[in-house]
């Protein structure tokens, strides 16, 4: 997917001033966050099953080679095959060789966070392919040519209202001409027309929550069942995901399992959790009769060890995002590519460049409340501290900034000198706003005064006031 | 320095030694808030010094990626208060950079990262000093209004400070304390984050506004000076008429003075 992250400023905005998506982003609140903590004071347990959870990833990314091996040789033993992509480009020919080779038309999706960072649907449509989104709120976005704005909701910015419209353009088609204006309607409506597809499809191209190395089996989370029906009906299935999605047995998925939806929609389990381990075998009902993986590094190697290694323990719950104030009132599309909210803003700068997200780390008040939540206790604000760390380092951070910083730096360093000018420049503010308490406009202020009244300092600083009162009191 | 010192507060018969890290925005803002700290240990019998060698915890550089003027501040701040048995700071943000981050500043300096190590196991912010060092029991203030409580990021999540305040709070007689929905959500300060992205840091602040303002209370009081001078210059910039003290003023009943971002009146403040 191409990046519009250096649009940042621009597309918050547009963000900030759509009503639709202000009234659409009320349920992140209303739902996500409020359902998560329902459900983790629900399990007392929770933090324990956290601290698990969290050493089974950790444990998975120390000895990360030997159980993509162990992985490889499993899924070979079930006869299926796995490809090794580097990056998203060889990942979409891999993928689109596979589609030719079976000579598919027609190809069904489930959510894939990674089919999203490999721009797959681009890449098929340029083939000749016809992908279909079958995950409700991809189908949705798809239908409205947008990126996803959330990595477990993609069409959590649109209203029921846009939804009803976009359903009423393009599925008249079908002979759906009414318009829709209750939820169950409009899902039956999408089941209708979804379900030709699945039936009709040669390839089905699924995620994977997790990839399991003792048994070679791919597993994925939906609450719609669209999961199922795209890796079982379709001649081929096909497994998109990223390699740190390892896990070396069940045992170790099912307790993943229980913090991913805790986390992620506050559910105790989703209501789908499909295992698919292989092709079809002789005595299955049903199945494709080829499965093949396709695993993308796209930069994630390079993290193991470095200062974002833990961004790698990350299971793609959602849980910073959901409580991110920032994420909460810009949406998903302001940070411009796949991923969003703070996870995003930590990757999105490795896998396009620190140079076109330079926004997206900034864009933080280190508030530290995606880190409270984080069911992998990733340290995002550190994170996002040392990519601006990187950006100072590599010059490009502001000159502006960069200069105030260093004419401030330069002061605080020097305890005597700060004291007495910043004294003299408080104490003259302080008698410019002795009348009203505070300026609304100032000189060189303007971010600060554009959206809120500066208070006026009281007086004469702290510091001068402390000595002149204990040179006072000295005898 | 008052004559009562409890047991807590001394370390065989002498008072404790606490050196006050006033923070830059108290220093140059609002002195106010300094003197209110300094009342407080006093009151409970420590014997308070301000360091002359002391300028800012150096979160503007760390923030920004400037990691080696952080270090040189640190280091200032680090020998300025080695000699005390406690630093004490108005401030969860800046208490919570010098125990949480000045150690991890000197992960390849050892020499001075014990020394980060072992100012960071004697700082504290003065609400949890107060109530979990020096077992404060009364404060010996009253006063009649309703009050809510914003809790600071820095201070909640790196520190813990929650009900400490709170508590304290409770101790003054007189003052109903209101719960606002989401007191646990950022303001929009974020440091340089408000004037590098002020549309953002606008939409936090409005909802934290209307927040404070949903409770009906007449003061919205907090820990964190940054926080408190963003959400004032937003209350005014509303033309709402919530006022906003820093936590230590009222629990040192010196809120005797304008709130902050408000002049003195005829009629007199509050």
């Amino acid at each position: 997917m191409k990046s519009t992250a250096a649009k940042f400023k621009k597309s918050v905005r547009v963000s900030l001033g759509d009503p639709d998506l202000q009234r659409a982003m009320g349920f992140i609140k209303s739902g996500f966050v409020k359902n998560r903590r329902a459900a983790v004071e629900r399990l007392p347990e929770f933090d324990e099953l956290r601290r698990l959870a969290r050493g089974i990833k950790e444990h998975t990314l120390q000895n990360l080679d030997f159980y993509l091996e162990a992985y490889e040789e499993r899924v070979q033993a079930s006869g299926g095959h796995v490809h090794w992509a580097s990056t998203p480009e060889q990942a979409c020919e891999i993928v689109v060789d596979i589609c030719r080779r079976a000579g598919a038309k027609r190809v069904t999706k489930g959510k894939s966070m990674v089919g999203e960072e490999m721009g797959i649907n681009d890449a098929l449509e340029q083939a000749g392919l016809e992908p279909i989104e079958t995950d409700l709120g991809e189908y949705i976005i798809q239908l409205a040519e947008e990126p996803p704005s959330h990595i477990i909701a993609p069409a959590v910015h649109k209203t029921k209202h846009q939804i009803t419209e976009l359903f009423h353009t393009h599925h008249a088609r079908y002979g759906y001409t009414e318009r829709q204006t209750e939820v169950p309607a409009l899902v039956d409506e999408a089941r209708q027309v979804l379900r030709e597809k699945f039936l009709s499809a040669d390839v089905g191209i699924t995620g994977a929550n997790f990839l399991i190395a003792e048994t070679g089996s791919s597993v994925i989370v939906t609450n719609e069942g669209n999961g199922d029906l795209t890796n079982t009906l379709p001649r081929v299935h096909i497994v998109t995901a990223g390699i740190e999605k390892i896990v070396p047995t069940r045992e170790d998925a099912s307790t993943l399992l229980r913090v991913l939806a805790r986390s992620a929609t506050g559910q105790e389990m989703s209501v789908y959790t499909t295992f698919s381990t292989g092709p079809r075998r002789s005595d299955d009902l049903d199945g494709p009769s080829e499965y093949h993986v396709v695993l993308l590094d796209n930069g994630r190697s390079q993290m193991l060890g470095n200062a974002f290694h833990e961004m790698l323990r990350c299971i793609r719950c959602g849980a910073c995002m959901n409580h991110c104030p920032v994420y909460q009132g810009i949406g998903g599309h302001a940070y411009g590519w796949v991923y969003v909210g703070p996870m995003g803003s930590v990757l999105t700068p490795l896998m396009v460049g620190l140079d076109e997200a330079g926004d997206l780390p900034n864009a933080c008040t280190l508030n530290g409340r995606c880190r409270e939540v984080c069911p992998m206790e990733i340290g995002l604000p550190d994170m996002l501290r040392e990519l601006r760390r990187r950006q100072y380092q590599d010059r490009q951070t502001s000159r502006t900034s960069r200069t105030a910083l260093a004419a401030w730096s330069f002061l605080a360093r020097r305890p005597r000198l700060y004291r007495r000018l910043m004294g003299a420049a408080v104490a003259s503010l302080a008698w410019l706003g002795r009348r009203r308490g505070r300026f609304r406009h100032m000189l060189l202020a303007g971010g600060w005064t554009s959206v809120r009244d500066l208070p006026a300092p009281q007086g004469a600083s702290f510091q001068n006031q402390w000595r002149k009162r204990r040179g006072d009191a000295q005898p | 320095m008052t004559s009562e010192a409890t047991a807590s507060s001394t370390t065989e018969g002498h008072p404790l030694r606490v050196g006050l890290f006033v923070t830059c925005l108290v220093d140059l803002m609002r002195p106010n808030v300094g003197f209110s700290t300094v009342k407080l240990l006093e009151d409970a019998g420590c014997r308070v010094e301000v360091p002359e060698l002391q300028t800012c915890c150096g979160q503007p550089a760390y923030n920004s990626g400037d990691f080696s003027d952080t270090q040189h501040i640190a280091r200032q701040v680090i020998t300025a208060f080695e000699g005390y048995d406690y630093l004490v700071a108005p401030s969860g943000s800046c208490v919570g950079m010098i125990k949480e981050h000045y150690p991890r500043l000197f992960s390849t300096d050892a020499g001075w990262r014990n020394r980060a190590e072992r100012l960071a196991g004697r700082s504290y912010e003065i609400a949890s000093f107060l109530h979990d060092v020096l077992a404060v029991e009364s404060l010996g203030a009253s006063h009649e209004a309703s009050v809510t409580y914003h809790d600071s990021c820095s201070g909640l999540r790196e520190l813990g400070i929650h009900d400490q305040p709170r508590a304290l709070l409770g101790k003054i007689s007189g003052l109903e304390l209101r719960e606002m929905t989401d007191s646990n959500v950022c303001c929009g300060f974020g440091g340089t984050f408000c004037v590098k992205y002020p549309k953002i840091s606008e939409h936090l602040v409005s909802e934290k506004v209307a927040n404070i303002a949903g409770t009906g209370a007449e003061l919205l009081l907090g820990g964190d000076l940054g926080c408190l001078l963003n959400i004032a210059g937003r209350i005014k910039r509303e033309g709402r008429d919530t006022k906003v003290f820093h936590v230590v003023e009222m629990l040192a009943g010196m809120i005797d003075v304008p709130a902050i971002g408000e002049a003195e009146t005829p009629d007199g403040p509050v």
